[in-house]
């Protein structure tokens, strides 16, 4: 569904943030992409998008080259306040996209609905985002990709800014919302545990100037479950694994 | 009972709150108005007549017309309306191209560069110092006043509107192309809106300049308005009608500066409950 081959990123020359990234995704997948802070992953996210250009390679999404955003695809951002527009209602805010891509209004109206359903907020749609929690806010914003009926939904360290038990939840509504709508997920994030919990497989990336370290199946049973499947030996060896694989210095694994 | 009790209590409380937020926002001016018309009796100088005499030489003027007429009296229809349709029709036309041009100037580069030094240039001219020349191009009538008012009340807006376009979030920008939003939608949708506290701020500031220079326009080669009202009034020595005209002036530039409040507080209540939160 998504290929990457070797993409590079500088944003001028001789400022290389990627160096060469390539992975694939096939259909019905979450796969996470794990990276020390300050290693291009929202940059290597925007590129998937359509966002940016990268300076080398190429992206295919379902077999077509990325230039711009393609349809089918939709975007969860880290800073759910700053996403979501605070003039505009939960249900507008979510109804928004879909007014630009021929959706006719009583399917619309049931697509805000269901989402908000899916995602726990039925009967917050006249609430303006500011009025909600931070974590109500990125479930706005899980809702919002959800109703655009997206074949790929790309999340850029989604719960990077929310409290613990509000990660826990909401990385179980991800889980949740997968098993339901079988979206293919491409999940950026930071957090090893995170990453080994939600994801069929996990792309290691390294640091800046950024290549793959190492592409990591988790041959988790799902559904999964906060406490058991993190007591699985399989969960911990995976986490250990792709701990080693971050830390260990730049200069053991230079070419 | 005792929450009956604290019931009525709160409801004085509340009572007391009210009239002492009324004496605080209104106590110093009904204090002022009292020392002016005290001195002026005191005084007794024909330059300046009791705020009492002027109150009833302005029932006079304007409210003392016919039932037919809403009571109205001539000068509101002579000189009142006229000029608040010039200010609202300059105002009105400074709103349009303030936003106009200015979200054409912030959202693009190119439009940036070529008109910037043009419009800094031409911002930095007094709106007063071309009364002459738009005298010699249009004429005495209306229409050289209402250009002169939409002249001179344009930049507050116009450079508001440049402002408020070029510092969109830029998160809210990405959103829009990740949704594939198309120009129109971004414009109208996330654009306007965001910039809009920052328009509304600079329509607030152009609303007050417009009211200025109405009062010039009128002081030039007019034979209606309340500038001319004004100035009139003094050269035929009525001069408690020239302080009716200064004192209505106050009256009209309160009253649009609140309704105008009114209107932004409905259509940015957002902008103050999402600014009420950390961002986070």
């Amino acid at each position: 569904m998504l290929v990457v081959k070797n993409v590079q990123f500088a944003y001028s020359p001789g400022q290389t943030v990627i160096a060469d990234i390539g992975f694939d995704v096939t259909a019905g997948e979450i796969v996470s992409i794990v990276g020390p802070s300050g290693c291009g992953k929202t940059t290597l996210l925007k590129i998937l998008a359509g966002l940016l250009k990268p300076s080398e390679g190429i992206v295919e999404f379902q077999s077509q080259p990325v230039r711009g955003v393609p349809a089918g695809l939709a975007m969860v951002f880290q800073e759910y306040s700053r996403s979501l527009l605070p003039w505009a209602t939960v249900n507008d805010n979510i109804e928004l996209p879909l007014r630009y891509k021929e959706v006719d209004r009583p399917s619309r109206a049931r697509l805000v609905s269901d989402s908000l359903d899916a995602v726990g907020l039925s009967g917050f749609g006249d609430y303006y985002p500011w009025q909600l929690s931070g974590g109500m806010q990125q479930r706005v914003a899980i809702a919002r990709a959800l109703a655009y009926q997206p074949q790929l939904l790309l999340m850029d360290e989604p719960f990077a800014s929310v409290d613990a038990q509000t990660r826990a939840d909401l990385e179980d509504l991800v889980a949740a919302v997968h098993a339901r709508f079988g979206i293919t997920i491409v999940f950026i994030t930071h957090d090893i545990d995170e990453a080994v919990y939600l994801s069929d497989r996990v792309v290691v990336l390294s640091k800046s100037p950024t290549t793959v370290l190492d592409r990591i199946t988790t041959d988790l049973p799902r559904p999964r479950d906060q406490i058991a499947t993190k007591a699985l030996p399989q969960f911990v060896a995976k986490r250990s694994e792709i701990a080693r694989l971050i830390r260990r210095p730049t200069s053991d694994m230079a070419p | 009972m005792s929450s009956h009790a604290g019931k009525v209590g709160n409801a004085a409380a509340a009572l007391v709150d009210i009239l002492q937020s009324t004496v605080v926002r209104f106590g110093l001016g009904a204090f002022l108005v009292g020392v002016w018309q005290y001195s002026s009796m005191q005084a007794g100088s024909i330059f300046f007549p009791p705020p009492s005499e002027i109150a009833i030489r302005a029932i006079e003027l304007w409210l003392s017309g016919p039932p037919s007429r809403l009571f109205l009296g001539e000068g509101v229809f002579d000189d009142i309306l006229p000029s608040l349709s010039r200010l609202l029709a300059g105002w009105s036309l400074a709103v349009v191209f303030g936003i106009t041009l200015g979200t054409l100037i912030g959202r693009s580069r190119g439009f940036s560069e070529l008109l910037d030094p043009s419009l800094q240039f031409l911002r930095a001219i007094p709106g007063p110092a071309l009364v002459p020349v738009f005298i010699l191009l249009l004429g005495t009538e209306s229409v050289m006043r209402i250009v002169l008012i939409a002249f001179g009340s344009l930049w507050p807006v116009l450079l508001n509107t440049i402002e408020g376009t070029r510092t969109v979030e830029p998160l809210q920008l990405d959103t829009a192309s990740a949704f594939r939003l198309p120009r129109r939608a971004r414009l109208w949708r996330i654009v306007l809106p965001a910039a809009m506290p920052k328009i509304f701020a600079g329509m607030r500031v152009s609303l007050s300049l417009a009211v200025i220079l109405m009062v010039v326009s009128e002081l030039v080669a007019s034979t209606n308005g309340i500038g001319y009202r004004i100035l009139n009034s003094q050269i035929m020595f009525l001069l408690t009608d020239m302080w009716c005209g200064i004192v209505l002036l106050a009256v009209i530039g309160y009253t649009l500066n609140a309704l105008f409040v009114k209107v932004e507080d409905y259509v940015l209540n957002w902008h103050r409950g999402a600014r009420g939160r950390p961002s986070t």
